[in-house]
């Protein structure tokens, strides 16, 4: 399979240069200008709602067992969140997770 | 623990990126295996990472031009998939919007999903930092992510062989972000955020064009504000 050259670099640009815009447009053309109460108390729940629903589909449905459902990876997703949840330290949320999907897909 | 430089929280930042090191390293890897596969050479598979900087619209764009799709429904899927870099370029303006131009510029290029969400939790636990501090920190978070992302990708297309499947690091991206984003659950609205966020991005799981994640997000962050609000006026919002 080959890929025309013109379009790939047409492709490779251009995605470049909307990633960039997508990236800068709120940083650049905002900038130090005041938002209003309402806008700033969405945002505050950005990353709390952005990255949960970025990894749901990735722990119900995991790429790596074809779609279907997976105990280890399930329980693994609930040891890294209660374990991050209680003790607030990432480290050891990740260590523990990674730790228990280890065992998991060992003893499972 | 307090940072009171910016040198002091840009090594900070360095710190809370690390880890994720063992996000980028296997998909950086795979990037370079699978553009190879398609017939890229290695320039142009760097230019993927270096220029683009998003290792999941590259996988769909590369996907795109291999299905042999027109131009411009490769740039709207894969632009489609980076739509939430508006949300971080948004949720981060608070925090380093009044930054030197340069420097947002800089911040605007690097902005990924592991530097945003460092970036944004330590800013929530810090809200005493000064923009210096939490430029310092980006950058740091910054350091060991994104070079990591351009050598990867780099080794993936010279040495043309991914991570072995039997180290599930599949799953280094769901528990590094859960991790993440565990301790920044602190108030009723910041879990009924993230928990409408999450049935609604499973709900929509099957909608074109990551349409399921804008919708779950926005979703999410209208709940949290609302239940923000209802605290508020019940006087139990602190």
């Amino acid at each position: 399979m080959d890929i025309d050259t013109t379009q790939l670099w047409t492709v490779i640009i251009l995605l470049g240069l909307g990633s960039f815009g997508l990236r800068f447009v709120f940083l650049g053309l905002i900038g130090d200008r005041p938002m209003p109460p309402w806008v700033l108390r969405h945002l505050r729940y950005t990353a709390v709602a952005v990255l949960p629903a970025l990894v749901a589909p990735m722990v119900v449905w995991p790429v790596a067992t074809g779609g279907a459902m997976d105990a280890p990876r399930m329980i693994a997703a609930l040891v890294t969140l209660g374990v991050g949840y209680f003790t607030k330290n990432v480290l050891a949320a990740i260590g523990l997770g990674a730790g228990s999907l280890y065992l998991f897909l060992y003893l499972l | 623990m307090r940072s009171d430089t910016p040198r002091s929280a840009y090594w900070r930042g360095v710190r809370d990126g690390a880890p994720f090191i063992l996000v980028v390293t296997p998909f950086a890897l795979l990037f370079g295996v699978v553009a190879t596969e398609a017939g890229l050479n290695v320039v142009e598979a760097m230019g993927f990472s270096i220029v683009v900087i998003a290792g999941a619209a590259q996988f769909a764009a590369l996907q795109l031009l291999v299905d042999n799709a027109p131009t411009v429904v490769v740039l709207a899927s894969s632009l489609a998939i980076n739509l939430r870099m508006a949300m971080y370029s948004a949720s981060l303006t608070p925090h380093i919007g009044s930054a030197p131009l340069w420097q947002r510029i800089l911040a605007a290029y690097f902005m990924v999903d592991q530097t945003y969400a460092c970036s944004i939790a330590a800013y929530e636990t810090q809200p005493e930092w000064t923009v210096a501090q939490k430029i310092a920190y980006f950058f740091g978070t910054v350091t060991p992510i994104c070079p990591m992302w351009y050598a990867m990708t780099l080794a993936g297309a010279l040495i043309g062989t991914a991570m072995p499947a039997g180290l599930a690091l599949d799953f280094a991206v769901p528990i590094t972000f859960i991790a993440l984003i565990a301790p920044m659950l602190r108030t009723a609205a910041h879990k009924a955020a993230a928990l409408v966020a999450v049935a609604l991005a499973l709900v929509l799981a099957g909608l074109p064009y990551n349409l399921g994640l804008m919708l779950a997000a926005l979703g999410g962050m209208m709940t949290g504000a609302q239940v923000e609000l209802w605290m508020e006026r019940r006087g139990t919002w602190t």
